[in-house]
C-alpha cells in the first residue's frame, strides 16, 4: 500500500515540473512566431526608396507632420495618392510645394491657399535642399512605411495578447511556488523515509541507542556561569546600542524614496534611451539655486510632435512588462500631461484649461541647508549622476543619496575644485596651493566646510 | 552680643503694625496661592478619577507617539509652472526699476522680485532725484501685503463688481455734466505728467464744473504759496546740500520729511571731511528732529522765536535795521548772520515755519547770498497741496454743492483736522468714491470703495523735479480686485486705453523727445536732455522779471514786519512726522510700527515731547520700571478747545522749553487690525494746517507703558564707544591724539591692544580669499533707519509686538544706538569723567556719574549703528557648547541655527550686545499676529534666508547670502569680482554713504582705503574683539564764524 502511494506522490511531482517547463516555453515560441509575418510586410515597394524616405521624412517632416495624423501640418500617409484622386494634382505640384509653398499659395493656387488657411495661415518651411529623387523617396516611405523587423518584434508581445505579456510574471511565480513544492515534498518523505526506516528497525529487533548519559542542560550550564553571563550581556547591550544607534541616525535620511508621482515618468526612456541632457529640461540647474521642475511647455516643445510610445529599440524588458509598462500605458501618461498643460489632440491647440502637476518632491533638504545647483554644475561641473545616481537608468527615480551632512562634507574633503579657466580662482587659488603646498584644491581648502557657507 | 542682632528681611519689619509682618511670620506668602486656579476646582479634581499610574501611561504613550510620528518625513509637493515665463528662473532674483509716489513719499527705486513676488526695495542709483529709499519706502513692500487691504470695490460696505461701479459712475458723471453741482476730485499730489494731462481730459469730457483738488495731509502750503509768488509756478525750491558750506535751518527736518525729503545723499556727503573741509550745519528748532540731531550747532527755540530770528537775520544780511521783537534771539542771530557773512554764496538757509512770510523771506535771504545750493530755477514738485481749494471744497460740500466727490490716495476723515465738518460734508454729496487702500475712516462714510492697487501693482509716472522724470511698473498682477484711479478714470471717460498705453503716448509725445520708451522703461528714470535749454530760457526770462521784483521789497518788508511781531500765548505745540510713520498711510504696517523712532527710541507709539524743565513744571515723569520698561505720565492737550485725551509723555532733552511736539499718523483706528491700532491722533490737532498750535497741557492720571528699547540715553564719557573729534583738532593734530589706540598693561608696561603680545589668541591667517568688512562712517550717518527696515527685509527678522518690545526682546539685528551728551558737548563729558577726583565731593565720581547719567537740556547728540561685529576674536565663539557659532575665513562670524540648542551664553559674553534669542516662535503663531502669520504677509520672506525657530539665537549674518551670491556669481562667469560687488543689505540700503561694505583684501578697494584711515576705530577696542566691523570719528565742525 505504502510503495504504492510514495510512486503515486512521485509521478505527481514529476508532472508538475513538466508542465511548468513546457509553459514557458510555449511562451517563448509564441513571441518567434508573431515575428513572422511582420518580416514578410518589407517587401513591398513603390517607385523610391521607402528607408531612405523614412530617414529624410524624420529629418525633415517630422516636426510637423505624422503619418496618420494632423498636427501642425496634415498626415501625409498616402498623401501622393489622395492629392491625386481627390484634388487631381500631380507630383509636379507637390515638388513646387515642398520646395517653396509661399510661392505656390502666392501664385494663387487654390488648394495650396484652402491648405494655408485650414492650418492657421502658417505657411510650411519651404525646402529647397530636397532632390525631385529625395521627394519621391519621401513619397515612397508615406505610401508604404517600412516597418523594422526589431520595432515589430517589440510591439507585437506587449500589444498582442493580453496573455503573452502577464505570463512571463506569472511564470516567474510558479517556478518559485513549484520549487517550494518540491523542497516541501522532500522534507515530507524523508520524514516518512526515517519514520519507516525506524519501524523497519524496530520489527528487525534492533535497539536503537538510547540517550546518552544525562548532562546539564547547556541553558543551566549558561546560567550558572556567572562570567559568561556578564559576556553575553554586555554584548547584548553593546549590540543593542549599536542598532538603536544605527535605527536613530537613519530617522529622516530618506535614502532609496521613491515615491509614486502623478504622471509616470520615466527618466530611463528620457535621460537614458533617448539620451535627453539632463540640464535640456531641469535648466535652471545652471543658473540657479534650484534644479528646477521643468515646467510643462518644456515637455512640449518635444510632446506636442511625440504622441504615443513606440517602445524602445531593444524591445520591452521582462521588468518593464512585468510592471505593466507596456506602450499603451506610457502613451497613456502623454495624454495625462496633455491634460494638464490642455493640449487638445484633435485641434492641435491649446484649450487653456490648465491643471498644474502636483509632483511629489524626492529630494529634501531641510531648510536650514542651504544648497545652490549652479555652484556644483555650472562651477564645479559635477555631474548630475554624483549625486542623483544613474538617472538614465531609473524607471522610477528614487533619492540614490542619503543626502547628510556627513556625505556632502565626504564630497567636500574629496573633491579637487575646478579652477582651470576660471578668472575667479586665479589669485586664490596661487596662494592657497603656496600655502598649503598642493596643486590641487579641495572644496574643503576653499573654505568649504566653513558652517555658515551652508547654513544661514 | 551676637543674639542680639536683629536681622529683618524688608522695610515692612521695622514698622512693628504693618500687618505683613505678622502674616509672613506664619505663611510663606501673604496671600494664598491660587492653586485652585490652575487646578480646576476641588470637586472635580477629585471626581475624576486619573490615577498616577494613568498618567505616565498618558505621558508615555504621547511621548512615543510623538516619537514614532517624527521617523514618518512628511511628503512635500512640488509645483512647477504650466507656462513658465521667460524671464523667471526659480531661485534667481528679478530686478524692476519703478517709482514711490504714495503722496507723502517719493522715490525712484528697484524692486526686488524672487517668483514673480516683489520682497525687496533697494535704491536706484540711476536715479539724480530722490533715488534712495528711506525707512517707509523700504518696509513699502510688506504694505503690499497688508492683510487689512480692500479685497475688492465695495458699495455701502457691499461687495460690488467693478462693472457695476463703471456704469453707475459713468451714468452719474453723465447726469451731473452741465449741472450746477460740482464733481471734485480730491486727490493727493500725484507729481505725475500723465495724470495731470489725464485729469486736464477728464474735464474736458465731464465739462467745467469738475475740480481738481490736491490735498497734502500733512501740508507745505506756505513754502508753496511762497514760491509761487516769487517764481510763478506752484512748487518747490530744491537745494543741493553738498554744495553748502554752511546750512541754517529754521525748524527746517530736511533730513526727515521737509517739503517732501530726499535731502540726506547730499546732505551726508557734505559732511564728511575731505580736504580739511566738512559743512557746518546749524539748527535752529523747537523739537528735537532727526536733522537737529545731526547739527553742530543747535538752538533751542520756539518757533515763535525762529521767526523772530529769521526776520533780524533778513536785517542783518541786509543791512538794514529790524527791530522790535524780543532780544533773546539777538546773541544767536548775531552769531549766524557773522557765519553767513563768512560763507557767502556757500551758505544756504532753510526753513520748516508753516507761515507764508518766513518763507517768502527764506526765498529772499537764498537769493541775496545767491547760494549755490539753493535751485529755483528747477523746482521740485512733490507737494502740492493747496490749503484754500480743500477748504473751499468742505465748504461746498456742506453747501450741498458737490455732486460727485472722488478721492485718490487720501483719508481726510482721518487726516483733516475738520474731519467731522468733512463728513458732515460727505454726506450732502450725491455719489463719493474713495479709492482707498484699507477700509479706512473715509472708505467707511464713502458711497462707493473703489479698491486700490498698491504701486508695485500699478503703472505710473512721476516728475519730482523740474526734467527729472520717472516711471512706475507694476512687478506683481493685482493681488485682488483692485484698480488704480487712473485706470478707473479712462474708463469712466469711455476711453478705450489701459493706463500703460495712456503713458506710453503722454511720454512719446511729451517727455522722451526721441529717447527710448523701453531704456527709459528699464532704467525707471529719465531727464530730459533739452532741459539745460529750457533752462536757460527760463533763467532769462526769471533775471528779467528779477528786475521787476527788486522793487518787491515791500512785500518782503511787510513779511518781515509781521514775523518780527509775532507772538505767542503759553506753550506752543508743534507737530511732526515721526520717521518711521510719516504720515500715516502706512500705519498697519507692522516693520514701520515696530521701528524705534531714531531720537527717542520708542516704538509702538506716540507721544508728546517736553522739555525737562516744563516736565519738572507740570509734574510730569518718565521712569524706568523692574522689567526694564520705560513709563510716562498722561496728559491732556487743550487746543482752541479740541481735546485729546490720554496722550503719554516722553521728556525730550534738547526740546525747547514753552513748546511741546507731537506726532502724526497715529492714533489710526479703521481698516487696522487691532495690534496697529496705536499712539494718538495728532490731526485733530491740526487747525487751519498750521503744524504751530497754542496748546494747554493739563496732567491726568495713569501712566503709560512704552515700548522704548534705549532707556540709558547718556555715553557717560565713554569716548571708546562713540568717539569724537572737532574739525580744527582733527586738522591740526596727528590722529594718536584724538583718535588715541588703547592700551594694556603686560608685565607693567603698557603696549597697544591690538599688539600681537597682548592676545591670547592666535591669529588666523585671513591674508587669503576674500575678508570682509564693514565701514561706518559716524559723519555720514543720519540715522535716518533706512538700513534698519532693509535689514528687517532682508534677513526675515520676525516682529515681536509691543509687549516683547517693552522687555527689550527687540529682534532687530541692526539697532541705531543714540546718545545724548549729559554736558552741553560730548567733549565736556570727558573732561568732566577725567576731572574726577575720589569718591565724594565736588569732584567726586559716585556723584559726577550720577550726574552724567541725565542729558543735557540740549544735549549733542550722535548715532551709531551696531550689528554683529564679526570679531576675529569673537567671545562668543569660545563660549559656546556646542559650537553652533563659528568663525569663517571670510571674516564672518556664522550662526548655524540648526545646531543651536538656546544656552545663551554666546549673547551674555557679547561686549556690543548684538545677539537675539527667539523667546518664542514668532511664525505660525496667533500670539503675535503679524505678517509671518498670514498666507498673504509670508509672501514677503526672503527665500534664501531662514525663518528662525524658538529658542534659538540669531543675529546679524554680514549678510552672507548675498556675498555668497556675489562670488558664485563671478565664479560662474569665470571673473574677478570689481570692487562694490559686494554689498550687505544695510550698506546697500544706506543713501549716504555712510556704510561701506567690502573685501579688505582687495587693497585697491574703497572699504581697504577706509580701513586705512586715520579716522578708523573699532567699537571697544580695548577690548581686544578685533572687529570686521569698523567706525570713523565722528568730527564736528565747531568752527564758528
Amino acid at each position: 500500500m505504502k510503495k504504492v502511494l510514495y510512486r503515486h506522490l512521485f509521478s505527481k511531482v514529476l508532472g508538475l515540473t513538466l508542465l511548468l517547463f513546457s509553459s514557458s516555453f510555449y511562451a517563448q515560441e509564441e513571441a518567434e512566431a508573431a515575428t513572422d509575418p511582420a518580416a514578410e510586410q518589407t517587401a513591398e515597394a513603390v517607385d523610391g526608396d521607402p528607408v531612405k524616405g523614412k530617414q529624410l521624412f524624420n529629418q525633415n517632416c517630422a516636426a510637423c507632420h505624422s503619418l496618420d495624423r494632423k498636427m501642425t501640418g496634415p498626415a501625409l500617409a498616402n498623401v501622393e495618392t489622395r492629392l491625386a484622386e481627390d484634388e487631381g494634382l500631380d507630383k509636379e505640384w507637390i515638388y513646387a510645394w515642398i520646395k517653396n509653398s509661399p510661392a505656390v499659395i502666392s501664385s494663387g493656387d487654390a488648394y495650396a491657399n484652402k491648405i494655408y488657411a485650414e492650418y492657421n495661415q502658417a505657411a510650411m518651411t519651404p525646402f529647397p535642399t530636397l532632390s525631385n529623387e529625395d521627394i519621391d523617396d519621401i513619397l515612397a516611405y508615406t505610401a508604404a512605411p517600412p516597418k523594422a523587423p526589431a520595432q515589430a518584434a517589440g510591439a507585437t508581445p506587449a500589444g498582442g495578447e493580453g496573455s503573452g505579456g502577464s505570463s512571463s510574471g506569472i511564470s516567474n511565480e510558479m517556478i518559485l511556488g513549484a520549487l517550494a513544492l518540491v523542497f516541501g515534498l522532500l522534507v515530507i518523505m524523508l520524514i516518512l523515509v526515517n519514520k519507516t526506516l525506524r519501524r523497519i528497525a524496530e520489527a528487525n529487533g534492533v535497539v536503537l541507542e538510547k540517550e546518552k548519559e544525562k548532562r546539564l542542560p547547556i541553558w543551566k550550564a549558561f546560567v550558572q556561569n556567572q562570567f559568561l553571563v556578564l559576556v553575553t550581556v554586555v554584548f547584548l547591550l553593546l549590540g543593542s546600542a549599536y542598532f538603536a544607534y544605527g535605527y536613530l541616525m537613519q530617522v529622516g535620511v530618506d535614502q532609496g524614496y521613491a515615491p509614486v508621482q502623478p504622471i509616470h515618468f520615466s527618466h530611463k526612456i528620457h535621460a537614458g534611451d533617448n539620451g535627453v541632457d539632463c540640464k535640456y529640461c531641469h535648466s535652471s540647474a545652471r543658473v540657479s539655486k534650484t534644479s528646477g521642475i521643468p515646467s510643462l511647455n518644456v515637455c512640449m516643445n518635444c510632446h506636442k510632435s511625440i504622441y504615443e510610445y513606440t517602445g524602445s529599440p531593444e524591445g520591452p524588458s521582462a521588468e518593464d512588462l512585468a510592471a505593466g509598462h507596456t506602450n499603451e500605458f506610457y502613451t497613456g501618461e502623454i495624454k495625462k500631461l496633455y491634460k494638464a498643460v490642455g493640449w487638445d489632440e484633435e485641434n492641435q491647440s491649446y484649450t487653456g484649461n490648465t491643471q498644474p502637476v502636483e509632483w511629489v518632491r524626492i529630494h529634501n533638504l531641510p531648510d536650514f541647508a542651504y544648497f545652490n545647483h549652479s555652484q556644483h554644475v555650472s562651477v564645479a561641473g559635477v555631474d548630475c549622476q554624483t549625486c542623483h545616481g544613474p538617472v538614465e537608468e531609473m524607471e522610477i527615480v528614487e533619492q540614490h543619496a542619503p543626502l547628510t551632512m556627513g556625505w556632502c562634507i565626504n564630497c567636500h574633503r574629496e573633491t579637487n575644485v575646478k579652477v582651470q579657466g576660471n578668472a575667479y580662482y586665479e589669485a586664490i587659488h596661487e596662494e592657497l596651493s603656496k600655502k598649503y603646498g598642493v596643486e590641487e584644491l579641495t572644496a574643503a581648502m576653499m573654505g568649504g566646510l566653513e558652517c555658515g557657507k551652508c547654513h544661514y | 552680643m551676637a543674639s542680639n542682632k536683629k536681622y529683618w528681611k524688608s522695610e515692612a519689619e521695622l514698622n512693628p503694625n504693618d500687618s505683613i509682618v505678622e502674616a509672613l511670620r506664619n505663611n510663606e506668602f501673604t496671600e494664598e496661592i491660587p492653586v485652585d486656579e490652575f487646578l480646576g476646582d476641588k470637586e472635580n479634581l477629585s471626581a475624576s478619577n486619573t490615577s498616577r499610574r494613568d498618567f505616565l501611561k498618558y505621558v508615555g504613550f504621547s511621548t512615543a507617539a510623538a516619537t514614532v510620528a517624527a521617523c514618518e518625513g512628511p511628503v512635500h509637493k512640488s509645483i512647477p509652472y504650466v507656462v513658465q515665463p521667460d524671464n523667471i528662473v526659480p531661485g534667481v532674483a528679478n530686478y524692476y526699476a519703478t517709482t514711490i509716489a504714495d503722496g507723502f513719499d517719493f522715490a525712484s527705486i528697484l524692486v526686488k522680485t524672487r517668483e514673480g513676488r516683489p520682497i525687496k526695495i533697494e535704491n536706484n542709483t540711476d536715479a539724480k532725484v530722490n533715488g534712495s529709499a528711506n525707512a517707509r519706502v523700504q518696509a513699502s513692500v510688506l504694505t503690499l501685503y497688508d492683510s487689512k487691504r480692500v479685497q475688492g470695490p465695495m458699495a455701502n460696505g457691499e461687495p460690488v463688481e467693478w462693472k457695476v461701479l463703471d456704469a453707475t459712475m459713468k451714468a452719474k458723471l453723465n447726469a451731473l455734466k452741465g449741472s450746477s453741482k460740482q464733481v471734485v476730485l480730491l486727490t493727493q499730489t500725484h507729481a505725475s505728467p500723465s495724470t495731470a494731462k489725464l485729469i486736464s481730459e477728464f474735464k474736458a469730457t465731464y465739462g467745467d464744473n469738475v475740480n481738481h483738488v490736491v490735498y497734502d495731509a500733512i501740508s507745505e502750503d506756505a513754502a508753496l504759496n511762497a514760491y509761487s509768488k516769487a517764481y510763478g509756478e506752484r512748487a518747490l525750491a530744491d537745494y543741493d546740500f553738498e554744495k553748502a558750506g554752511l546750512i541754517v535751518s529754521f525748524g527746517a527736518d530736511f533730513l526727515g520729511d521737509w517739503q517732501g525729503g530726499g535731502y540726506d545723499s547730499g546732505y551726508a556727503k557734505g559732511r564728511v571731511p575731505r580736504n580739511g573741509k566738512m559743512s557746518r550745519h546749524v539748527q535752529l528748532e523747537a523739537n528735537m528732529s532727526l536733522t537737529g540731531a545731526n547739527a553742530d550747532k543747535r538752538y533751542p527755540m520756539t518757533p515763535t522765536q525762529q521767526k523772530i530770528a529769521l526776520a533780524k537775520l533778513y536785517g542783518k544780511l541786509n543791512g538794514s535795521n529790524v527791530g522790535g521783537g524780543t532780544s533773546d534771539v539777538d546773541e544767536a542771530v548775531d552769531k549766524v548772520a557773522a557765519e553767513i557773512k563768512k560763507a557767502g554764496s556757500k551758505a544756504v538757509v532753510v526753513s520748516g515755519l508753516n507761515d507764508e512770510n518766513a518763507q517768502t523771506v527764506v526765498l529772499a535771504i537764498n537769493k541775496l547770498l545767491g547760494s549755490e545750493a539753493f535751485d529755483a530755477d528747477k523746482p521740485k514738485y512733490v507737494r502740492q497741496g493747496d490749503v484754500a481749494k480743500v477748504n473751499k471744497l468742505i465748504a461746498d460740500m456742506n453747501a450741498g454743492r458737490v455732486g460727485a466727490l472722488i478721492m485718490d490716495g487720501v483719508n481726510p476723515a482721518y487726516t483733516l483736522p475738520n474731519a467731522d465738518e468733512f463728513l458732515a460734508g460727505l454726506g450732502q454729496v450725491d455719489v463719493s468714491v474713495d479709492f482707498a487702500f484699507n477700509n479706512d475712516e473715509t472708505a467707511q462714510a464713502s458711497t462707493y470703495v473703489a479698491a486700490a492697487s498698491h504701486y508695485l501693482e500699478s503703472w505710473g509716472d512721476a516728475e519730482f523735479k523740474k526734467g527729472e522724470f520717472s516711471l512706475m511698473q507694476p512687478a506683481i498682477r493685482e493681488l485682488f480686485d483692485t484698480k488704480q484711479f487712473q485706470t478707473a478714470l479712462l474708463t469712466w471717460m469711455g476711453v478705450e486705453k489701459t493706463y500703460y498705453e495712456y503713458i506710453k503716448e503722454t511720454w512719446s509725445a511729451d517727455v522722451l523727445q526721441g529717447g527710448s520708451w523701453n531704456k527709459a522703461l528699464q532704467d525707471g528714470v529719465f531727464a530730459a536732455p533739452f532741459v539745460a535749454l529750457e533752462v536757460d530760457k527760463g533763467t532769462v526770462a526769471e533775471t528779467a522779471s528779477e528786475e521787476e521784483v527788486r522793487p518787491e521789497i515791500v512785500p518782503i518788508a511787510s513779511a518781515i514786519r509781521s514775523l518780527v511781531n509775532s507772538t505767542s500765548s503759553g506753550t506752543e505745540l508743534v507737530l511732526y512726522s515721526k520717521t518711521g510713520m510719516g504720515d500715516g498711510r502706512q500705519a498697519n504696517n507692522p516693520w514701520l510700527q515696530e521701528f524705534p523712532d531714531p531720537i527717542s527710541r520708542v516704538s509702538w507709539d506716540n507721544y508728546l515731547t517736553v522739555s525737562k524743565a516744563d516736565a519738572e513744571s507740570w509734574g510730569l515723569e518718565n521712569s524706568i520700571e523692574a522689567d526694564g520698561g520705560v513709563n510716562g505720565s498722561y496728559v491732556k492737550l487743550t487746543v482752541d478747545g479740541k481735546v485729546l485725551e490720554n496722550v503719554p509723555v516722553i521728556i525730550q532733552p534738547g526740546q525747547a522749553v514753552g513748546t511741546v511736539g507731537l506726532s502724526y499718523g497715529y492714533g489710526k483706528k479703521a481698516g487696522m487690525q487691532g495690534e496697529m491700532a496705536t499712539g494718538v491722533n495728532a490731526y485733530t490737532l491740526y487747525s487751519n494746517f498750521s503744524d504751530v498750535q497754542s496748546v494747554i497741557v493739563e496732567k491726568t492720571g495713569g501712566e503709560h507703558e512704552f515700548a522704548c528699547i534705549q532707556s540709558h540715553k547718556t555715553l557717560m564719557g565713554r569716548g571708546d564707544i562713540i568717539k569724537e573729534t572737532t574739525l580744527e583738532i582733527f586738522n591740526t593734530k596727528d590722529h594718536a591724539e584724538w583718535n588715541p589706540m588703547p592700551h594694556v598693561t603686560l608685565n607693567h608696561n603698557e603696549i597697544p591692544v591690538t599688539s600681537p603680545d597682548a592676545d591670547l589668541w592666535e591669529e588666523f591667517d585671513r591674508s587669503v580669499g576674500h575678508h570682509f568688512n564693514l565701514s561706518i562712517d559716524l559723519n555720514a550717518c543720519t540715522g535716518c533707519g533706512a538700513c534698519v527696515i532693509a535689514c528687517h527685509a532682508e534677513n526675515n527678522v520676525p516682529v515681536v509686538g509691543k509687549a516683547e518690545m517693552r522687555r527689550s526682546r527687540d529682534m532687530h539685528w541692526l539697532r541705531i544706538d543714540r546718545y545724548y551728551s549729559s554736558e552741553e558737548t560730548f567733549e565736556e563729558d570727558n573732561e568732566k569723567k577725567e576731572n574726577m577726583d575720589g569718591l565724594w565731593g565736588d569732584q567726586g565720581s559716585l556723584g559726577g556719574f550720577r550726574e552724567m547719567e541725565d542729558p543735557s537740556a540740549n544735549p549733542q547728540v550722535a548715532f551709531q549703528p551696531v550689528m554683529c561685529q564679526h570679531c576675529n576674536h569673537a567671545p562668543c565663539e569660545t563660549v559656546c557648547p556646542v559650537a553652533a557659532t563659528s568663525h569663517g575665513r571670510q571674516g564672518q562670524n556664522h550662526m548655524a541655527y540648526n545646531r543651536c540648542v538656546g544656552t545663551r551664553y554666546c549673547a551674555n559674553n557679547c561686549p556690543y550686545k548684538v545677539r537675539r534669542f527667539n523667546w518664542f516662535l514668532y511664525n505660525n503663531n496667533d500670539e503675535f499676529d503679524f505678517n509671518m502669520n498670514n498666507d498673504l504677509g509670508k509672501m514677503v520672506i526672503n527665500p534664501d534666508v531662514n525663518v528662525r525657530s524658538r529658542g534659538v539665537m540669531e543675529k546679524c549674518s554680514m549678510c552672507i547670502q548675498m556675498t555668497q551670491k556675489t562670488i558664485l556669481d563671478a565664479k560662474r562667469d569665470g571673473r574677478v569680482i570689481k570692487d562694490g560687488e559686494f554689498q550687505t543689505a544695510c550698506s546697500a540700503a544706506c543713501s549716504s554713504g555712510a556704510m561701506v561694505f567690502g573685501d579688505i583684501n582687495d587693497h585697491d578697494s574703497k572699504v581697504a582705503e577706509l580701513k586705512n584711515d586715520d579716522r578708523m576705530y573699532h567699537l571697544l577696542e580695548h577690548v581686544g574683539t578685533k572687529p570686521n566691523v569698523f567706525y570713523h570719528v565722528k568730527v564736528r565742525n565747531t568752527n564758528e564764524a
